[in-house]
């Protein structure tokens, strides 16, 4: 056996886990990924004589997870996987950073986040080794750390041929504050974690705040009330929906649709003060805990909720009716920041931005969780990978949640706890969370150890695949749109740089 | 066509006519009431819940430039010693206001909380012009100062922009907890703006540290440098803590 065979939120012995001698790792992975699996996580827990390494690949179509790990005493380095399979790219570059074992042959081993426990301190974030291409005509725009609106820090440097955009190199780590080691260091109490879990990104707190209780739901073996699952799926729709809506907003900004940019802004404030009515946040902070959920929805705030959602439903659909006929934005949307199937496959996109390159696979339906056991949804997906159909997608997403919601609220259990107690963490042992948050696949790695210790807490943004594909949307655009295929990603720094 | 009207006509006027007067939904979390007569001699259960170690007793005190506002310890205390009220005017210019430590009713708090000062309001008091430095945090707090200049908070009105260059600026207003790595880009950012210049620190993750104040990986320096005009609590700070707040520096 190579992999242990496992599914999202089950909980499984460590030591059930094969431990393969690196050639054998690596030879395995290598041929299940091109046997249709597909990278999930892959990182290592550095102990003190070794460091063990784990990867995490999918089954989507079986809904299963496969385990496997290897560990390094002394070895310096090993043939990367990168060179075979390319969606392992920053996955290597990462295990190197922080370890200092040398996948030989990566492409590019650049610089990651410059974590604070990299391996090698002398690396400084100022010295970031850019690429460099001359010529005539060529030359190169550098932006960042500070943008010019209030977005997150990161460096951009572009390198162009005129107008036109050759590379783009995106250069992360700002953001860096060593949230997994505070898990660790804060585990006193659950709620510590829970409140911590909200903070890696904000615009994600349910869909953050889902995986960390699924993690530690399944690590305790605590089984959460029909009601209370209904109340965090709502959550986690109305928070998908807000954030989509905004960033329809900020596309309309951006393609000079003042009347767009305006209107769906409008309609955002009404989602995510629902969320306030719900639980005191407008983002959802304060709602989960782990066991259940903080806060009910009486039979008042149901119906309040499912008059203002069936407003909100029917002024997205006014707005993007004339949006998405507008020739003049269309014309800035369409093949604008084409990333093309076999591309996005290639690199591993994952999320709504996948889905809009045709790519079929949403946690909440390969791999369910919560709810979305009882209510299944079907996978939305696009063809065309540009900026337009990353827009439509988020329309059509927006109505799909907002269908669900009312359904939920109209099948929603009065009676039932809101919360459950939580026993004690299963010792040596491991789980795999994944949620499908707005951006797409969030994953959560937890490990414990024998005191029944969480001893390593990994945590896998979906913005950490999809990076590299506004990278790829960009080339060979003009450099006026970057801003545009960067807003039809909005990818999370926080959430990458961790 | 028609549709475009229909929908402009049912968009309407969305902005917030009087911004000092609106008010935030009840289950918002804003000031807090403390009351240590109700609190019991031996219970420690809201210091012991505590993410952030905001709460300390005798006397009863709670730090809201270091709480998140995320409610429990209200939950726990069974003597309802610790209130969240919807309050949200909260912004301060003296950061030893946000330690709430006696029985305070919003108006006493509000009295004190913005100290006027000549300087500033000779120079900025009909615009002021800000440049946003996200240090770190979660960008929760980022999406809700964007949500101020949208159609609802619209806070361009009052002559409040942000700015896309530290030259045009006459303010830095710093969110999150300042990283290690993004340290010298603030400093760079700061000494890039012309003098005289205000200094704005949102959430609780800037003022305090927040959730990541026991993180390695953070670089508090700067603060220690730089005199600091206004501290707007939240995680994340609400559109109309931050509005209110800003026109209150300005003594508007
Ligand atoms: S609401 Fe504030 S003071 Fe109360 S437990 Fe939460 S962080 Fe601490
Ligand atoms: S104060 Fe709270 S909301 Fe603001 S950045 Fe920090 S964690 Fe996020």
């Amino acid at each position: 056996m190579s992999f242990l065979v496992t599914k999202n939120n089950k909980t499984f012995k460590l030591k059930d886990i094969p431990s393969l001698d690196i050639n054998t790792f690596r030879d395995q992975i290598i041929k299940e990924c091109k046997n249709n699996k597909r990278i999930v996580s892959f990182f290592c827990e550095k102990l003190e004589k070794f460091v063990i390494l784990y990867a995490i690949l999918a089954s989507d179509e079986e809904s299963k997870l496969y385990i496997s790990s290897t560990l390094f005493k002394n070895e310096k380095s090993y043939p990367s996987i990168t060179q075979e399979i390319q969606s392992f790219h920053l996955f290597e570059r990462e295990f190197y950073e922080e370890t200092g074992i040398l996948p030989e042959n990566h492409p590019f081993l650049k610089p990651v986040r410059y974590s604070k426990d990299r391996f090698d301190q002398n690396q400084k974030i100022e010295d970031y080794p850019f690429f460099k291409i001359e010529g005539k005509s060529i030359h190169e725009v550098g932006v960042g750390p500070v943008h010019a609106g209030i977005i997150e820090p990161g460096h951009f440097r572009f390198n162009c041929h005129g107008e036109n955009i050759d590379h783009l190199e995106i250069q992360l780590g700002y953001q860096h504050r060593n949230i997994e080691k505070l898990f660790i260091q804060n585990q006193s109490s659950f709620y510590n974690l829970m409140i911590l879990a909200e903070s890696i990104a904000g615009d994600s707190t349910i869909a953050n705040g889902l995986a960390f209780t699924h993690s530690i739901e399944a690590l305790t073996n605590t089984n959460i009330s029909r009601k209370s699952q209904s109340i965090r799926g709502i959550a986690l729709e109305l928070e998908r929906s807000a954030m989509h809506i905004g960033d329809l907003s900020a596309i309309c900004g951006d393609v000079a649709f003042l009347f767009g940019n305006s209107v769906f802004g409008a309609i955002r404030t009404l989602v995510i003060n629902t969320l306030l009515k719900i639980c005191g946040n407008r983002f959802g902070k304060g709602l989960l805990r782990v066991g259940g959920v903080n806060y009910d929805i009486d039979t008042n705030l149901n119906q309040e909720i499912k008059k203002t959602l069936n407003k909100v439903s029917k002024d997205v659909a006014g707005i993007a009716d004339i949006m998405f006929s507008s020739p003049s934005v269309c014309e800035r949307l369409e093949k604008t920041g084409i990333v093309d199937f076999d591309t996005a496959k290639k690199i591993g996109l994952v999320g709504m931005a996948g889905r809009a390159s045709g790519i079929n696979y949403d946690v909440r339906y390969n791999h369910p969780f919560g709810i979305y056991n009882y209510y299944p949804l079907y996978v939305l997906k696009l063809e065309g990978g540009d900026v337009f159909a990353r827009s439509y997608i988020r329309y059509m997403e927006i109505m799909h949640s907002i269908n669900f919601i009312l359904e939920q609220l109209d099948s929603f259990p009065d009676y039932d706890l809101m919360t459950k107690e939580v026993g004690s963490i299963a010792k040596d042992s491991m789980v795999v969370s994944m949620v499908e948050g707005f951006r797409g696949e969030i994953v959560h790695s937890v490990i414990t150890d024998n005191k029944g210790n969480i001893c390593r807490y990994k945590i896998k943004d979906p913005s950490f695949n999809n990076w590299f594909g506004l990278a790829m949307a960009v080339r060979d655009n003009e450099i006026s749109d970057f801003p545009l295929c960067n807003k039809s990603f909005n990818l999370s720094y926080c959430g990458f740089d961790l | 066509m028609l549709n475009f009207f229909k929908v402009r006509i049912n968009h309407g006027s969305q902005a917030i006519k009087d911004i000092k007067k609106a008010t935030v939904n009840d289950m918002h979390r804003g000031f807090p009431v403390v009351d240590e007569a109700f609190c019991l001699e031996k219970c420690e259960d809201c210091i012991n819940c505590c993410p952030t170690g905001a709460i300390s007793k005798s006397p009863l005190s709670l730090d809201i430039g270091k709480c998140v506002f995320c409610g429990e310890c209200e939950r726990l205390c069974k003597n309802k010693a610790i209130q969240f009220t919807n309050y949200h005017k909260i912004s301060t210019t003296d950061r030893q206001n946000l330690i709430i430590n006696k029985k305070l009713s919003y108006d006493d708090f509000n009295n004190n909380s913005i100290k006027i000062r000549k300087d500033i309001i000779k120079i900025f008091k009909r615009s002021l012009k800000i440049r946003q430095v996200s240090c770190g945090g979660c960008n929760a707090c980022e999406m809700e100062l964007n949500a101020c200049s949208n159609v609802n908070f619209d806070m361009g009105r009052f002559g409040i922009d942000i700015v896309a260059s530290p030259r045009h600026s006459d303010c830095i207003l710093i969110t999150g907890p300042i990283t290690e790595n993004m340290a010298d880009a603030l400093e760079d950012t700061y000494q890039c703006s012309p003098n005289p210049k205000i200094v704005i620190l949102a959430g609780s993750c800037a003022i305090s540290g927040g959730m990541f104040a026991k993180s390695n990986a953070i670089n508090r320096e700067f603060l220690a440098k730089y005199k600091i005009d206004l501290y707007i609590p939240g995680c994340p700070v609400h559109p109309l803590t931050v509005i209110n707040g800003i026109l209150g520096l300005l003594g508007r």
